[in-house]
Formats: structure tokens, sequence, C-alpha cells
């Protein structure tokens, strides 16, 4: 092999699935690689907790299943693992002060499908408090940053799987999970110009994943191409006992679905999506999109979510409400940080005492609205008003399907990744804007991948979505596919770090 | 809607987190800005249409009623702040 064996860790996983299977590279050579990358990354923050030595022990016996000729897709390969799941021996704290020490006693189903695999676990990665933000600024651990800098801010890898985002896009792993309740997958992949799904809710178990909306939580896969999220999600996916919201479909063959013919099918454009001061660029990248697919064969067309609007509404109703009954379990009494209590105290101060110690200021913020909306008397007003909201936006996307629409081309963000503290005295609503393209989809259920497209003015990655029908995740993916290879994104940050 | 202090000081007993008379205005502040961006869902006309209770069309799954887990007290106290004797220990509750 021409690349030496030291960069490995630049490679896709489906280049190293390919070496490892030829015997070109070792696993436990591949792990050493993201290894070194990682100790030289720790100015990105991307890695909170590290875990070598289970590297290097999964790494061994992936090397042993491969010369056994017994190797998945996913065998050897060095992951990342988001903060939010919980990994048995390994802190797992959802970059929150109230789970500080929490050693779960279990593995998460993700992980243990990864590690069933092969895979092998680098560590845990940095993420905003809960998964709770758009810029990874709410995390206890601190900010990540993104790789990509072009003056001398330092920028935002956006939220809440910032780490995963800028462990992938700074080449520290191969590929990382994330979750996306809101943006939180699709926003720092465009961010950080990596590429990330969200699958049709219901596709992979959300068991061990620390909870934050569950009617709209779910994982997925970042890496560097399309092709490695769809290696990364077979993986991840499937029906799960331990999820009773896990959908018992037979999961397809994602890679196999990747022809790269798209002829015939039909693209919508949704008209609400260009909103008012939507900047030039992002409006061209936009329409750059569109002619890409059309000039692959597909036909563009106009199309209505007449709701739209109302989905940042509807999620800042429904996404508090549903956290602040996940996060009643934080109460200081079976795991994670207890306060200190005063003569006297007794368990309603340790709750509220430990509660503020525990949680940051944006989850405090949120479990109040949550626990406001669903208070006695609200309830109707706003609880129930936004999941009647929720059912005409969902009943939008399907109006659009049920027209022969296969693939929904968006842009993924409003702008490109803005710098770390640029937004901290801004108003909580002009963060929540950020999620504003990529929300509707997680309230609907569907699935939304962004793919990088191009460079802003200012040298900045720029990514668009593509949102699919439920469960065709294949389908998606091979748009993506086209639109990835006619877009030829193959810009990398400078290194800094 | 606005927040008053009274609203906000109760909201946050209910949620059971401990605010600071002095932070009490600033929160109210925020919580009230939250809830008037949401009141756009007042111009929505959401006449004889249900609330949305499932993301996708299925039916849960049953399974029988039988144990499946058990007989590990100790690591469902390992993470514990404080256990003893094999329970979870908290202040003193009833007088």
């Amino acid at each position: 092999m021409s690349v030496p064996m030291t960069s490995a860790n630049t490679w896709t996983i489906a280049a190293a699935r390919d070496a490892l299977r030829k015997g070109e590279i070792s696993a436990t050579d591949l792990t050493m690689a993201c290894l070194t990358a990682i100790d030289a990354g720790d100015g990105l923050g991307a890695f909170v907790h590290k875990t070598p030595e289970l590297a290097l022990e999964q790494a061994r016996a992936a090397d042993a299943r491969i010369q056994a000729g017994d190797a998945p897709a996913m065998c050897g390969i060095p992951l990342g693992i988001k903060d939010l799941f919980c990994t048995k021996g390994v802190p797992s704290q959802a970059a929150s002060n109230i789970l500080r020490g929490f050693k779960p006693e279990y593995e998460s189903t993700v992980t243990t499908k990864l590690f069933d695999a092969g895979a092998v676990m680098l560590g845990k990665l940095n993420m905003d408090e809960f998964a709770m933000g758009s810029s990874n600024e709410t995390s206890c651990y601190g900010n990540a940053v993104n790789p990509w800098k072009v003056d001398d801010r330092t920028l935002t890898p956006g939220g809440s799987s910032g780490g995963s985002a800028a462990a992938v896009a700074a080449d520290l792993c191969l590929g990382a999970t994330g979750t996306d309740t809101g943006g939180s997958i699709r926003q720092p992949a465009a961010f950080t110009g990596i590429v990330g799904i969200k699958p049709t809710y219901g596709r992979v178990s959300r068991w061990g994943i620390v909870a934050f909306a569950s009617s709209l939580d779910q994982a997925g896969p970042m890496t560097k191409d399309v092709r490695d999220a769809a290696i990364f999600l077979q993986a991840m996916a499937g029906h799960d006992p331990k999820d009773s919201t896990s959908a018992d479909l037979a999961v397809p063959d994602f890679e196999a679905a990747l022809t790269g013919d798209i002829r015939g099918k039909k693209i919508g454009l949704p008209r609400e999506y260009r909103m008012d001061g939507m900047p030039a660029e992002i409006e061209k990248l936009w329409a750059d999109g569109a002619a890409m697919l059309r000039d692959a064969g597909a036909e563009i067309v106009d199309i209505s979510l007449p709701h739209t609007k109302y989905a940042l509404p509807a999620y800042y109703v429904i996404a508090p409400a549903e956290a602040s009954s996940n996060l009643a379990r934080y109460d200081g009494v079976r795991f994670g940080h207890r306060a200190k209590l005063a003569q006297g105290d007794g368990i309603t101060e340790m709750y509220e005492k430990t509660r503020a110690e525990g949680f940051g200021k944006e989850v405090q913020r949120r479990v109040m609205i949550g626990t406001y909306v669903l208070s006695a008397g609200f309830y109707d007003a706003y609880y129930n008003r936004a999941r009647k909201v929720r059912a005409l936006i969902k009943r939008d996307f399907e109006q659009v399907f049920a027209a022969g629409v296969d693939a929904i081309l968006t842009p993924a963000t409003p702008s490109a990744a803005f710098g770390l503290g640029e937004m901290s005295s801004a108003d909580p609503i002009e963060m929540y804007l950020n999620d504003v393209f990529t929300v509707t989809v997680n309230l609907a259920g569907l699935p939304g991948v962004s793919v990088p497209v191009g460079l802003s003015a200012q040298g900045l990655p720029l990514g668009l979505q593509l949102i699919g029908r439920p469960w065709e995740e294949g389908d998606l993916l091979n748009h993506a596919y086209v639109l990835e290879r006619a877009a030829g994104f193959v810009a990398k940050p400078a290194k800094w770090w | 809607m606005s927040i008053d202090i009274d609203t906000a000081r109760r909201v946050a007993k209910l949620a059971r987190i401990r605010v600071e008379e002095a932070d009490l205005p600033a929160l109210a502040g925020e919580l009230s800005g939250i809830l008037t961006f949401m009141e756009q869902l007042n111009e929505v006309d959401v006449t004889g249409i249900e609330p949305m209770t499932s993301v996708t069309p299925m039916r849960l799954k049953r399974r029988a009623d039988v144990v499946t887990d058990g007989n590990i007290q100790a690591q469902v106290l390992k993470n514990a702040p404080d256990a003893r004797e094999g329970f979870f220990a908290v202040p003193k509750v009833v007088e």
C-alpha cells in the first residue's frame, strides 16, 4: 500500500475494511494510528474519556477474527462513541456534572451491536449536556472545537454531537456515533464537512442511550463519506426487544443500495424552507445541489410543507416536556451526583440542591419549560396543541410522499459554523434557530442525511440535507451518494491543533 | 403568556431545582421569552386534529409477563452516592 500506515487514521471505513481483509494492515496498527492522532488532538476537546487499553484489546480480538476469516464489515474499525451511550465500566455522563463518576453496569444496544461486529472503541466523545445545545458549549467538559479554522477565532463544531463531528473531521477516528433529537447529527456534520444520517425513528434501538426526548431521539453514524454511513448504519440498526419503539423490520443492505442511479426519481424543494434573510451562499448551495441531482437524471419539483414555520415552536414544547419527565430520574439517589446537605436538610432539599448543582443552565431551563407546559392548566394550551401541530407537520410530509416525491432537498443549516462564544449573549431562541431545517424531520420521524456540498466564501464547509421516506434509508443514502459524487467535496481542515 | 416571579418560583419547585430568590426575575424573563416564541402555535387551526401519540404507526410489542432479570443487587447499587446494607440511603423522610 502506498499510503503510510501512520496515516491510516485518515482512511474511510470502506478503505480500512478492505485493507484489513487483504491483510494490508492490522486492526492493532489501525487503532494505534487513531490513538496517536487522538493524543495529538487534545486541543479539539473531542475525546473526553479515552479508552486506549480497551481499544487495543478489542483490536487484538478483531485481528484474530479477521485471521480466522470471520470479519463483518465493522470488524477492527476504530470508532468514537458519543458520551450519551452507556458503555459498561466506562464513564458515560452525557456531558453532565449530575452523572459525574457514573460507570454503567451495562452496555447500550448500539455499542453491543458494534462490539459484536468487531468494532473498536477509542473513547467517549464530547457533546452538549444531555444533547441539549447546538454548539457543544453546554458540555460539562468544556467546548469541543471545530478543526476548521479560517481566522483567529475558534469555531463551534456544532451540537449536540460536536465531539463526534470534530473527531471524524480531524481524522481522530474512522467514524463516530451521534444522536439526533432536533438536528444533533446533521447540523454538526454540516459544520465540519462530514456525513451524518439520522435514521427513521425506530430503526436504531434507543436502549442504553441516555434519554433526552424519547419520541424524537434517534442514534446514527457520523462518517467521512456516504458509503461509510451505509456500512456503519447497517451495524447499528435492527430490532431490539429492549426498546418497545424499535421497529421489527428487516434491515436491508444499505451499501448495496448505493447504485449511483437516481434517474427518474422525484426530488422536492420545499418553498417554506426559503427563509427570509437566508444568506445568498446558502441559497446558491441549495440551487447548485438541485442542479446536480437534475443532471443525474432526477426530476426537481417545487413542493409545499405548509406547517414548517411551526416546527420549531412545537419542538421547543415537546422536547422540553419529554426531557422534564426523562430527567426526573436524576435525583441523587441511584446514580451520579448528590449535593452535600446541610444540617436538617430533608429529601426535598436533597433533590433541589442536587439538581441545581448537577444540571447546567440550559438543561435547567429546558426542564423548567417542560415542567411548565405539562403543569395543570397549561397542558392543553401548550403540550396538546404542540402535539396536534406535530401531527400536521407529519401529514405535510405524508402528502408530499403520497404525491410521488422520493426525496426532499433542503439546506442543512442556516449558516456555516459560527465562533465559540459568539452566541453566548444571545437569546436562547437565537441558538434554537440553528435547528430550523432539521427539526421537522425528527417531529415526523423521518430519515434525514447531511452531505457536505461546498465551501462558504470564508472557506468553511456547507452541507445540504436530504430527507427520505420512512424506512427507506437505503434509497435516501443513494440520493446522498449521487449528491456527494457530483459535489466532489474533498476539502479537509488544515491541521492547526 | 408572561411568567411572573411567583410562577417562576413555583415551576422551579415543581421541577425540584433550587433557584435563589435573586435569580428568579432573570429566570422569569427567560421563560417568558421562550413561551412567547411558542405562542405562534396559536395561529394554527388544529380543529379536529388528534394529538400525535406515536411517531410510527405501529402497535407496541407485547411480551410475556415473566421475570427476565434479577439477583443483581450489587450492580444496581454500584453507582449509588450512598448505599448501605443493600439499600439506597437517603435523608430521613419520616419524622
